[in-house]
């Protein structure tokens, strides 16, 4: 469905998108993974037609994005990152133009109207105007705007930002079930995300293809990089070697706190989880073990860890 | 049909708007105005012009004129770039030049509505004092034919300097900068000291002030015809082409 081939993005003096190969085949869900300013965007944007690429060639469903545009673009629904809607038209009248402006006109603009106010949750919001909505039924308006044309391939850029906890688990169902009627890239940078929704992960850094895999693979790695922490009180000179000294641990981090405690932060193989083991020192020595468990991750700790290792290799 | 479904849009854009009918208000005070001024000055006895020849030929004339277009045209493509409407607007099946055109024919429809209370004005004139407003069909059809010739050109100015900017502000004042220079080129020959025949002529060539006195006195010239034609269409070209090349500026 999609095919990139040696993109390249600039902008006065920025590489945005440098030499970007990827492809994704029709029905998968695929999601794209990024700190900010890796180049997410602007690869989107590229394939909605939006920009036009420095140099590489892209397609979709067989037509250049740069040469065929008008036929990517009716095949394509996209949501920008920030949805931007004409805040003095009304819901129901945004909708029917931004169909007729797809091609979708007559009895089926109705049709396809309809069929999105439903899937979206716009029925009672239809006669509204824009600029008095709230920014969780703008997004939805904007998702809504994607799906009118009913696209082979929808394009989502960070579908998920600026709602509540209830509208995301929403939106989050919302792509899966399109999921089994299009191919969808989404991108994002909350990782429990893509774990919920996709089924390959593509990571993004700096303008190039860090990792691709799946989800599952994805969270393996994420909890490897993690380590285990635990929180003791013993001599620190002793605690820090007894630690280092176990079997799967790479390196032990042992850090004073306040309260005469310890924060130990155990970096393991990835096959490795010595949180037993941990609790049968402490018992052994006389520690006190107050805390044990694994280390909250967050997508940074990843991306260090993942480009990390592509350097190294 | 695309360009039928942004057209609609762009002048329901106007209308929606209520800078639209604040200038519409003012407009429509300043040429009424005008209209008084033109009636008071024959009023003081026999005169050689008609009143609408006075109409189209005063100094309140000229200056609501020249300012209604940077105000009508600023906002059709700095307020798309501003609020971010243009990537929803261009991820969509359209043709840059079908935006173009919509919303140079947007601007054009309001411009067209803004003159048309005048025609009251006329029609009044005739009713209360039993005379032709104009004298003759002539001059009535060649002012407002002149209006509409100078008004596309200057439209297609705003257009070209909105596409450039996504600040409304900057785009008023360079097409209010560009417009000017055009507009009052005529008066060029009497700030000079020496003006040769063929400056006078050349500033004619360029002068609204001249196009639109000799028209409305129902001299009809093809030059500024062709002159105004053309660079409506040179200028919107340009606007075109500002407007593609967003795809590798951005």
């Amino acid at each position: 469905m999609i095919k990139v081939e040696g993109l390249t993005k600039k902008y006065a003096g920025i590489t945005a998108v440098n030499d970007l190969n990827f492809t994704v085949e029709k029905g998968e869900i695929v999601g794209f993974l990024g700190p900010n300013g890796a180049g997410k965007s602007t690869t989107m944007r590229i394939l909605s037609c939006y920009l036009s690429a420095t140099s590489g060639r892209a397609s979709v469903a067989g037509f250049d994005v740069a040469s065929q545009s008008r036929e990517v673009r009716s095949r394509v629904g996209y949501m920008p990152e920030n949805v931007a809607l004409y805040p003095e038209m009304r819901v129901q009248e945004y909708l029917e133009y931004r169909a007729a402006l797809k091609g979708v006109r007559g009895r089926r603009n109705r049709q396809r109207v309809n069929a999105v106010k439903e899937l979206c949750n716009l029925r009672d919001v239809e006669q509204k105007l824009i600029g008095a909505l709230s920014k969780g039924y703008r997004q939805r308006v904007g998702l809504a705007d994607a799906l009118l044309h009913d696209p082979d391939l929808l394009i989502l850029d960070e579908p998920t930002i600026g709602l509540d906890p209830n509208q995301i688990r929403q939106v989050r169902q919302l792509i899966k079930d399109l999921g089994k009627r299009h191919t969808i890239l989404l991108s994002t940078h909350i990782l429990s995300e893509v774990e919920m929704t996709c089924s390959r992960v593509l990571i993004i850094d700096r303008g190039r293809i860090a990792a691709s895999d799946t989800p599952e693979a994805l969270a393996g790695r994420v909890r490897t990089a993690g380590g285990i922490r635990a929180e003791i009180r013993a001599e620190a000179g002793d605690l820090e070697k007894a630690l280092a000294a176990l079997p799967g641990v790479r390196k032990a981090e042992v850090e004073e706190m306040p309260d005469g405690w310890h924060g130990c932060v155990l970096r393991t193989d990835a096959e490795h989880d010595p949180r037993e083991e941990v609790a049968r020192l402490a018992a052994a020595r006389g520690w006190a073990l107050r805390e044990l468990g694994r280390e909250q991750v967050n997508l940074e700790r990843v991306f260090a860890e993942i480009t990390q290792s592509e350097e190294l290799r | 049909m695309n360009f039928f479904t942004l057209l609609n849009r762009e002048i329901r854009a106007y209308f929606l708007s209520p800078v639209a009918w604040v200038v519409m208000f003012f407009f429509l005070l300043l040429t009424g105005f005008n209209f008084y001024a033109g009636v008071a000055a024959l009023n003081r006895g026999p005169s050689e012009v008609t009143v609408v020849e006075a109409f189209f030929n005063t100094v309140f004339f000229w200056f609501g004129f020249v300012l209604i277009f940077p105000l009508i045209t600023m906002r059709l493509f700095s307020e798309e770039y501003k609020m971010g409407t243009i990537e929803p607007l261009m991820t969509a099946p359209v043709r840059d030049s079908q935006v173009v055109l919509a919303k140079y024919g947007g601007a054009l429809f309001f411009y067209i509505v803004l003159w048309l209370p005048s025609l009251l004005y006329f029609a009044v004139f005739t009713r209360v004092t039993r005379l032709e407003a104009a004298g003759a069909a002539g001059p009535f059809l060649g002012a407002y034919i002149m209006l509409l010739l100078i008004g596309m050109f200057y439209l297609a100015v705003g257009c070209l300097a909105s596409a450039l900017t996504r600040n409304q502000i900057v785009a008023a004042i360079m097409s209010f900068t560009v417009i000017t220079l055009f507009f009052f080129t005529g008066l060029l020959n009497f700030f000079l000291l020496n003006v040769t025949p063929a400056l006078r002529e050349l500033t004619a060539y360029f002068s609204a002030l001249e196009h639109m006195s000799e028209a409305s006195r129902g001299f009809f010239d093809s030059r500024p015809v062709v002159f105004y034609l053309s660079l409506t269409v040179f200028v919107l070209f340009l606007t075109f082409h500002v407007f593609q090349s967003r795809r590798w500026r951005n």
